[in-house]
């Protein structure tokens, strides 16, 4: 009377036996994150390696989680770090208060913070979950300088660089 | 009082004085009426023309006079075709103001789009983003987008620095015109002013250094946009991050509220820090400005490494760190054996509770206390001083037959000595009270007065008794020269306008004075006060430009300073010296520190007087303790903790971004770091056992000095902390009103009683003066105060350098012709009493009368009172 169930039962085993694996060798394959995917932050630079950052602390009042600390200072053109007239003396994330909103994307005026596809954090301590500027900006991109960069006075008289509305702006997605 | 008048704002009906500005009425009735250009401390310009509202006015049928009524009784209301100005147009019987129309609201929403067309989009590193009037108006009134072109915006010069103490960033300028106002009306210093018109209209500096004034700060204030702000703020902190605390101006006797602002800061080791000071607003004493010495000359009481962290003890000749109890108990044991040849000598800059606790455990072993200053007169200012209700906004012409009120500022470059003093007696004279500036020599007062009379340096006191005998001629065995002065016409009719005035005070200063010559002008003026019977009423008596916050205090609580300190310090057994450096202002004092004196001193910095010390113990800066001081005016205010008190060590350098928890080691049993200074005198009583002093609260030493001081019965914290209601109304929601002032919620102080006469010395007594004569051959120094000096609380503040400048002197031109010298120019002073001998620059100044040197204080020369000197070229 059972038989044919536990047949039935025995037919889908050996038909997954043969099929595909649904899980991947984590850590050493990884699956790909979805395109709004929210990770780790990521400070960006500009193509010539300036930051994106000018340190105005909206990503710190936005943040619903008081995760971010922001200490600004002024740019010169002996050292300049960002474009504008400020740049981040000190920026830090706690990742073990920050609850991965994206709220701070969305308040950057220039777009110098974004979440990343990186989810894997982890730490020993409360103290190694605060992330700073090292940790969080991103590589100088190729043909780019590091900061902070020496310029010709004038190059950069903007209290921000101008920007350009993003190419998403009016198409969601 | 003027009638009031009954208008309509919004549909509720509102009474408000006639005369009143519609924008003010809509004030007091709660109303908001946006305005940029206007501010309630000035008048109207109706530059920006935000304050659009529609008015009406009722009809009045022309043949009869009469109002003309609706069909329902109600007056016909005729609007005007135009919006109308609120801040400009005064209110009138039966107006209709409409504020919140949609005619109203459309007008503001174009005006705003019209500011906004020029207007940079920076407000994520505005320094005034966040508290910025258009910001919040464009939230409030403005369109959501723009209709104009980004490419075709006007660029203007950013980031252009207006001296070292102020930013302009052209592009941002709204051109209201306020701080252009400002400076002219209030200031005095017209340095900035507009050039150009319309959308090339920018602001400019004439004066070299750039914006050469004392009251720059006052205009990051009240811009509306971040057109201007300050260098010591730049990109410090977001206003919206920054916590306040209410405190105190310590640096000079008018006791300007403040807030300190403060905030953690990483690169100070996660400590916190004061990121700027603003102005708190209290009418009866600083209004809403500060002056920028105030505003920038807080980094002293700062943390910083310099600061003493923990009790230092000479071992074996060296000053060595010890334990609190190690330090304590050898000032126990040492006082004790001194007893009665113990001297406390005090600074003016201590609150009421340390001169307190002070006296206390000094007259409990029998010592002396003494104050450390070189101006005398409080007993008189305690007695013929200000009363209860004194405000000097209500100083002015006098209304109806009433006389105008008068001020008498004698010896005293007021601006230099007590600034917001200077600011408020210019208003008054404004409002057209009579201004007397008796000084010999020109000050900036001069501009404002109605008699300037001059006296010859060093004879103040005779100056003012040449007014008392010109009133009556009762005192007839007065010197011949005093005799002559008072019958001079202009000193004649200036007394005459004192005795009838409504009310009248004088303010007395140091220019050109010690501790005698002050100590006896202050008698000269408190004869002036009651001859003319302008004692004892609000608004009438006697004020000391004091050199410190809380020297009428220590007056009141009975320290008085010693004529002959250098004598007493050398006889006392054992001094303790709390908040008073005299060995950096003057090398006479050093000798009197013998090797087999058992020295303490107290202080913030191991200073010139501290290094002789045998016990330095350190102490917490007045940002970081409570307390009170008793201003000038007699107003005893309070100032509350803005930072926790610097701990025992310095915090250990880290790379930012990883902050030690030092919150679990801060709270060791014994004690640790800098203590507070009333405190330390407590502690040590305490190992006495001579009285029960406490250290744990200033509220509770500030009780007992309710309890034990006559003139401050009755008080206490509580009372200290009460507010009320003050116009204008400022630092609320809508800053662009008044500005970014701080409301007053925190205390606006008490006004002390005057002190009931000692027996056995009358008030009335004539002083000792002596007929001062320059000496016939050699030249004659003078001690002048200037703002900016080089006193150690203004040095550690690196932006005000340029403008405190190299030491100086200043010489008439004829005696630096003589000596060969050229403005500019170095010689080599030497002073007679002490030796001592400098390089300085000169300055001259032919105004100045020949043969006399004017010496800045506390500019690294050493000068007490009128000393004569020698002036030789520098090589």
């Amino acid at each position: 009377m059972f038989a044919i169930e536990i047949a039935k039962g025995l037919v889908t085993t050996l038909r997954e036996l043969f099929s595909r694996p649904v899980t991947v060798q984590y850590p050493e394959e990884k699956r790909p994150v979805s395109k709004r995917f929210k990770g780790r932050h990521e400070l960006k630079r500009y193509d010539n390696g300036l930051e994106k950052c000018i340190g105005c602390s909206l990503c710190a009042s936005a943040c619903p989680a008081d995760a971010i600390f922001v200490e600004a200072a002024q740019n010169t053109d002996d050292e300049r770090y960002s474009p504008g007239e400020r740049y981040a003396r000190v920026y830090e994330i706690n990742m073990m208060r920050c609850i991965f909103c994206g709220y701070c994307e969305d308040a950057c005026p220039t777009e110098a913070i974004v979440l990343g596809d990186n989810y894997e954090l982890s730490f020993y301590g409360r103290r190694s979950s605060v992330y700073n500027k090292e940790m969080l900006i991103d590589p100088v991109p190729e043909g780019g300088k590091t900061t902070p960069q020496k310029v010709e006075p004038g190059l950069y008289t903007r209290s921000i660089p101008v920007m350009k509305d993003p190419p998403d702006w009016r198409t969601p997605f | 009082m003027t009638k009031p008048v009954t208008l309509t704002m919004d549909g509720v009906q509102i009474e408000v004085p006639a005369g009143t500005l519609i924008v003010n009425a809509a004030k007091m009735a709660g109303v908001d009426i946006p305005v940029f250009c206007y501010h309630p401390k000035m008048e109207p310009v109706g530059m920006c023309r935000m304050c659009l509202v529609e008015i009406g006015r009722p009809v009045i049928d022309r043949a009869t006079g009469e109002k003309v009524l609706e069909e329902d009784g109600s007056p016909k209301i005729q609007f005007s075709p135009k919006l109308e100005l609120a801040c400009a147009t005064p209110v009138s019987e039966g107006m209709v103001v409409l504020n919140k129309s949609e005619n109203a609201k459309r007008g503001r929403k174009d005006i705003l789009e019209f500011l906004l067309t020029s207007h940079p989009l920076d407000c994520p590193i505005c320094d005034k983003g966040g508290e910025c009037p258009l910001q919040d108006l464009t939230m409030g009134f403005g369109p959501g987008v723009s209709r104009y072109l980004y490419d075709e915006k006007k660029h203007l010069a950013k980031q252009y620095p207006l001296g070292e103490l102020i930013m302009l960033d052209r592009e941002r300028c709204i051109q209201c015109g306020r701080c252009v106002r400002f400076q002219d009306i209030y200031a005095e210093d017209p340095v900035i002013a507009f050039t150009h018109r319309g959308r090339s209209m920018e602001i400019v500096s004439y004066s070299d250094p750039g914006f050469d004034s004392y009251w720059s700060g006052n205009t990051t204030d009240i811009c509306p946009v971040g057109a201007l702000t300050t260098m010591d703020f730049r990109f410090r902190a977001r206003p919206w991050e920054l916590r306040a605390a209410a405190s105190l101006c310590t640096h000079c006797a008018v006791g300007c509220n403040l807030t300190l602002n403060v905030r953690r800061e990483a690169v100070s080791g996660g400590e916190w820090v004061v990121k700027r000071v603003m102005p708190r607003q209290n009418e009866e004493v600083n209004e809403i400005w500060i002056c920028d010495k105030g505003r920038f000359g807080y980094h002293y009481a700062a943390q910083n490494p310099e600061r003493l962290r923990q009790p230092l003890v000479r071992k074996n000749g060296e000053l060595e760190p010890a334990s609190w109890k190690e330090a304590l108990d050898l000032i126990a044991e040492r006082f004790e054996q001194a007893g009665q040849g113990l001297l406390t000598l005090a600074g003016g800059r201590l609150a009421n509770e340390d001169l307190f606790n002070l006296g206390k455990l000094t007259k409990g072993l029998g010592g002396k206390t003494v104050l450390y200053s070189h101006m005398g007169g409080g007993k008189l200012t305690s007695r013929v001083g200000l009363t209860p209700g004194s405000n000097l906004i209500d100083l002015g012409a006098g209304s109806g037959d009433e006389p105008p009120d008068a001020v008498l500022v004698v010896g005293c470059d007021l601006e230099e000595e007590a600034p917001l003093w200077w600011l408020r007696v210019r208003q008054a004279a404004r409002r057209g009270a009579k201004l007397i500036v008796l000084n010999p020599r020109r000050t900036k007062l001069d501009n404002s007065a109605s008699y300037v009379l001059r006296y010859p340096f060093g004879n103040a006191a005779m100056a003012v008794l040449a007014m008392v005998n010109a009133l009556s001629q009762k005192q007839p065995d007065l010197p011949e020269s005093v005799q002559a002065l008072s019958r001079d016409p202009d000193l004649q009719a200036a007394a005459k306008a004192f005795a009838e005035a409504r009310n009248a005070l004088v303010i007395y200063g140091s220019e050109g004075m010690g501790l005698v010559e002050s100590s006896a002008l202050a008698q000269a003026c408190a004869n002036l006060l009651l001859t003319t019977n302008h004692v004892g009423r609000p608004n009438n008596g006697l004020i000391c430009a004091w050199p410190h916050a809380n020297e009428q205090g220590a007056w009141e609580l009975g320290w008085e300073p010693d004529e002959n300190l250098v004598e007493s310090l050398k006889q006392a057994e054992a001094l303790y010296i709390a908040g008073a450096d005299p060995v950096s202002d003057d090398a006479a004092y050093q000798p009197s520190f013998g090797s087999d004196k058992f020295v303490v001193v107290q202080d913030l910095y191991l200073s010139q007087t501290a290094r002789l010390a045998d016990v330095v113990l350190p102490v917490q800066s007045w940002i970081e303790r409570e307390g009170s001081y008793t201003s000038g005016e007699r107003r005893v205010q309070r100032f509350y903790p803005a930072l926790p008190a610097t701990t025992a060590l310095p915090p250990k350098a880290e790379a930012p971004g990883v902050r030690a928890a030092s919150v679990l080691t801060r709270s060791a049993p014994e004690l640790e770091g800098p203590q507070a200074d009333y405190a330390i005198p407590a502690l040590i009583a305490e190992r006495l056992k001579i009285e029960a002093l406490n250290y744990s609260n200033a509220a509770v030493v500030f009780a007992q000095i309710g309890e034990t001081i006559p003139v401050f019965a009755g008080l206490t914290f509580q009372k200290l902390a009460e507010v009320h209601e003050q116009w204008p109304i400022v630092g609320r929601g809508d800053m662009y009103y008044g500005g970014t002032t701080y409301e007053n919620t925190q205390g606006l102080g008490v006004q002390l009683k005057l002190a009931a006469p000692d027996a056995g010395q009358p008030p009335l007594a004539w002083p000792q003066v002596v007929d001062f004569k320059l000496p016939s051959l050699g030249m004659m120094a003078f001690p002048v105060t200037r703002l900016y000096d080089q006193g150690s609380t203004l040095m550690r503040t690196e932006l005000l350098h340029q403008r405190i400048g190299e030491p100086y002197v200043v010489l008439n031109g004829s005696d630096a012709g003589r000596l060969k010298i050229a403005d500019g120019g170095k010689v080599r002073i030497t002073f007679s009493n002490t030796e001592q001998s400098t390089i300085v620059q000169v300055r001259l100044d032919n105004e100045l009368p020949e043969r006399v040197v004017l010496v800045p204080r506390s500019y690294g020369l050493f000068i007490s009172g009128p000393t004569p000197v020698e002036i030789r070229q520098a090589n």
